[in-house]
């Protein structure tokens, strides 16, 4: 019963999208006030349905209706309540049910947080945010509904949940991360709405970017949860893999990224508007084509596409209208978006512009590389992994010349950086950058590598040119508290950031060159020494979970001892600080075994356990790691979103909804050699 | 011309579209080698099994040449010739199914591809060792006297140390059934009446 309510409210759902994408938009073609208005009511009666219809899937989990085949293949009595819950976007179908239950939730923020847009504007933008709704809820009910029974003869119990997915990590990833590809949406409607109207000024740079921002910090959140998740549960100590489906969230943040940078350069000078709306379109577009990639098995298995040719039919069709709808949308309209500014080569202007291909050349050389294994396949040449040194080979070199472009970028001026002055402020980080990475390495007794000084030396001339300018930006009369009070959040939210990025990139230069890896044979009592940390191997006890039961390994670790001593038992001067305990679970609905590693984590370095075979006469293999600084990787990442909220909430964007100036087209009469240039780039 | 430049994203897009949607629901077929009917090049590589932990966390091979793999190991035995990476993720997926054929008494040597010797080590002890020999291709230097595309490949080599056949991506039951087993077959046959 409750399956079919969900299953009704969901088609409930479908109907007022659909009058939620024509009602509005067909107003403001014809200019029927009432029509216009009727774009909110429909917003917020569209989430309360797909909300109940939410409620219904959660409900027949929680209450083990193996009769329901989603459930019966995603779920099993034995597991617990909260993993029932988040089984619920364990799969295919749940997982799109959550899609647009955020996707309405979206929607019903932008209709209440918008009072102040002109009407039209809000009824086109909901209107496209409603024709979104519409090719999901289609998707779903014709191809993929949640709700579908097993009768006559549901199972007796349900298949379980992937023990992959049964952490913690994995019950708020998807749904960041969701929040996030969705959140792009917004951005993707207001360019489309942009369009339509054929008016694209920096007011609306100002309405979209605190929408922009919002969906680039929770995307950000995502990938570090995925990121983090893949690094404690799956057992090989990594933090990134550049498996298809990492690159498939990576690709959305980098046109978010990019865009988010485009759009201050669109809002304060008027500029790069076409490739901002482009890069709005991009963002969304990337977004739909991971979560299918991802949640079709195109990219791992060609052939979960081809099993079920009406879905892949119908994704394609779908992503046509969508992508190709608002592509050729851009194609007919953005070129009426008006004139745009000049600006010096040296100035803040360039220097955006410079972040935004550094960007895009990132984000194609990622796209090439994920789905040159498909376009491979489609051509008949079999399936392919591209592997993470193709990655590393392009994205090294744009990561290092990003930080730099980054550090001085952000110091520029708009319109015109004198070059003596730019200089003068240049001088303290390029002097002080190396040094100090050298000193850094040194006082923490690793040897001096190229890699490493060259990554510690790219995020401490960031860091140096960031803090540099807070200081002389904070500068003011009534003294430095006032001067720091009087920063707006917007800027503060960039500080964070990029500082955030010089934080990443520290943890990742210090990880990836200086980790201890050791994959051994012990035997209870044997002990091993790594990177100066003593691992004792105790014993090997049998424990049972709720639906598993597991070996579990005892390790006590201490500091190094003087002589090494290989196989030493426990002496009293190097008493044991932590004990770690990995696990071997063997989940019993599936029979899977899963590694469950044990960390000791800190700021400076975290100590990982696996533990991995029974070798039999009581000895196990075992891999121990000594992972330095790894920690700042997440802890980057965190900054970065921060960043991206603080800059949400600068007062400028609620302000502009009080006095909303139209179009400012700064300096279009000037004729210059740079405004020819720009032209040419917009 | 500034119009026209701004269809250039919608085109791309089509071309892409309408590759996935000729994509859809096609056989990927075998690619074709250079080297088919050729013999395997020639090479001296150490076998995985032969590296060492070292202290940082890698592994490392001294060995004496006349200790290496060579293009000999071919010889004598019908063999499939199993190009993997720890790096690949399709490697991981036809793992399973090469330690079934494995098991059914098929020699398989692996070419351990552009990769970490410790990770492949722990890679076998990990999931499963179908491989009689493993060369540790490190530096990919067979791979590309090969002419290895991606990983993971296999390569159906006869008694003589002469490609006969190669396919590329995941072998699984499908691939193996439809296009290596017949041939691999009629090759131990062949093997069998020479000997006789």
């Amino acid at each position: 019963m409750i399956a079919e309510l969900g299953h009704f409210a969901l088609i409930l759902s479908l109907c007022l999208a659909c009058a939620q994408a024509l009602i509005p938009l067909a107003g403001t073609l014809s200019n029927k006030s009432l029509w216009i208005a009727t774009a909110r009511p429909l917003s917020c009666g569209q989430f309360v349905f797909v909300a109940i219809s939410f409620a219904c899937l959660v409900t027949v989990f929680v209450q083990d209706d193996f009769s329901v085949a989603y459930v019966a293949n995603n779920s099993n009595s034995l597991l617990p309540y909260y993993y029932k819950v988040s089984a619920v976007w364990g799969a295919h179908e749940g997982s799109l049910l959550l899609w647009v239950l955020i996707l309405a939730g979206w929607t019903l923020a932008v209709a209440m947080f918008s009072r102040s847009l002109p009407a039209d504007m809000v009824a086109r933008v909901l209107s496209v945010m409603g024709m979104i709704s519409v090719g999901f809820y289609l998707f779903m009910l014709l191809t993929s509904n949640p709700f579908e029974r097993l009768l006559p003869f549901p199972p007796v119990d349900g298949k379980d949940l992937n023990p992959l997915l049964q952490d913690i990590g994995l019950i708020i990833h998807p749904p960041m991360l969701y929040m996030g590809y969705v959140g792009f949406s917004v951005a993707f409607a207001f360019a489309v709405a942009a369009l339509m109207a054929g008016r694209m000024d920096s007011a609306w740079a100002r309405w979209t970017r605190p929408w922009t921002n919002a969906a680039w910090s929770f995307l950000t959140v995502g990938i570090f949860l995925g990121s983090w998740w893949a690094y404690y549960e799956l057992g090989w100590g990594g933090w990134w893999f550049w498996d298809p489906v990492e690159n498939a969230s990576l690709m959305p943040w980098l046109a978010g990224t990019a865009l988010i940078h485009s759009l201050a350069a669109s809002e304060k000078r008027g500029l790069f508007r076409s490739w901002t709306l482009l890069l709005a379109i991009l963002a969304f577009s990337l977004s739909l084509l991971g979560t299918f990639l991802v949640r079709s098995g195109v990219l791992t298995s060609v052939h979960a596409f081809a099993t079920d040719p009406t879905r892949g039919v119908f994704i394609l069709a779908f992503l046509g209208v969508v992508i190709g709808g608002s592509l050729l949308l851009f194609a007919l309209r953005s070129s009426t978006l008006g004139a745009t500014a000049s600006f010096n080569w040296l100035s803040r202007e360039a220097g955006l512009l410079l972040n935004n291909v550094l960007l895009v050349v990132a984000l194609a050389m990622v796209l090439l590389g994920t789905l040159y294994p498909l376009l491979a396949d489609v051509l008949g040449w079999g399936k392919i992994s591209v592997g993470p040194p193709y990655f590393n080979f392009f994205f090294v070199p744009l990561g290092l010349l990003l930080m730099l472009a980054m550090g001085v970028g952000a110091n520029l001026q708009w319109k015109r950086q004198g070059s003596g002055k730019l200089f003068s402020l240049s001088k303290a980080p390029l002097l002080l950058s190396p040094l100090l990475a050298v000193l850094w390495l040194l006082l923490a007794g690793w040897d001096v590598k190229v890699t490493s000084l060259l990554g510690l030396t790219a995020a401490l001339w960031l860091t140096l040119f960031t803090l540099q300018d807070v200081v002389q930006k904070s500068s003011h009369s009534g003294g430095r508290r006032a001067g720091l009070a009087r920063l707006s959040k917007s800027y503060w939210g960039m500080v964070i950031a990029h500082l955030g990025i010089a934080v990443l990139a520290i943890g990742i230069t210090l990880t990836s060159n200086y980790s201890d890896q050791r994959d051994v044979r012990l035997v209870a009592g044997e002990r091993i020494e790594v990177a100066g940390y003593g691992f004792v191997f105790h014993s090997v006890e049998q424990i049972r979970g709720p639906n598993y039961i597991a070996q579990r390994g005892r390790f006590d670790v201490s500091k190094a001892t003087k002589d090494g001593g290989q196989g030493a038992s426990l002496k009293p001067e190097n008493k044991a600080f932590t004990s770690l305990w990995p696990e071997k679970r063997r989940y019993l609905a599936t029979g899977n075994t899963m590694t469950e590693a044990d960390i000791d984590g800190g700021l400076f370095r975290d100590l990982y356990v696996a533990l991995g075979e029974p070798l039999g006469d009581g000895a196990w293999s075992v891999r121990v790691y000594v992972k330095p600084y790894i920690r700042w990787i997440w802890l980057g990442a965190l900054m970065i979103a921060l960043g991206g909220v603080i800059a949400a909430f600068d007062k400028r964007y609620r302000k502009a909804r009080l006095n909303v100036k139209q179009t400012t087209n700064v300096d279009s009469s000037e004729t210059s050699p740079a405004l020819a240039l720009a032209k040419k780039e917009n | 011309m500034d119009r026209i430049k701004l269809f250039i994203p919608l085109i791309i897009f089509v071309v892409l579209a309408a590759m996935l949607y000729w994509g859809l629901g096609r056989d990927p077929n075998a690619m074709p080698s250079a080297l088919i009917s050729r013999s395997v090049p020639a090479f001296q590589l150490p076998d995985l099994g032969q590296f060492k932990p070292a202290g940082d966390g890698s592994a490392t091979a001294v060995i004496a040449e006349a200790d290496m793999l060579d293009e000999t190991l071919f010889l004598g035995h019908v063999s499939l010739l199993n190009v993997w990476a720890t790096w690949c993720i399709s490697c991981r997926v036809e793992h399973p199914y090469l330690l079934d054929i494995a098991e059914s008494g098929v020699r398989i040597i692996g070419l351990n591809y552009k990769d970490e010797a410790a990770a492949a080590q722990q890679w076998l002890s990990k999931l499963g060792d179908p491989y009689t020999h493993t060369i540790a291709d490190t530096k990919g230097g067979l791979g590309l006297d090969l002419g290895v595309f991606g990983a993971p490949e296999t390569y159906l080599v006869d008694h003589l140390g002469v490609i006969r056949y190669k396919h590329v991506g995941v072998v699984d039951d499908r691939v193996w059934r439809t296009k290596l087993q017949s041939r691999y077959q009629a090759l131990v046959d062949v093997l069998a009446s020479g000997a006789e």
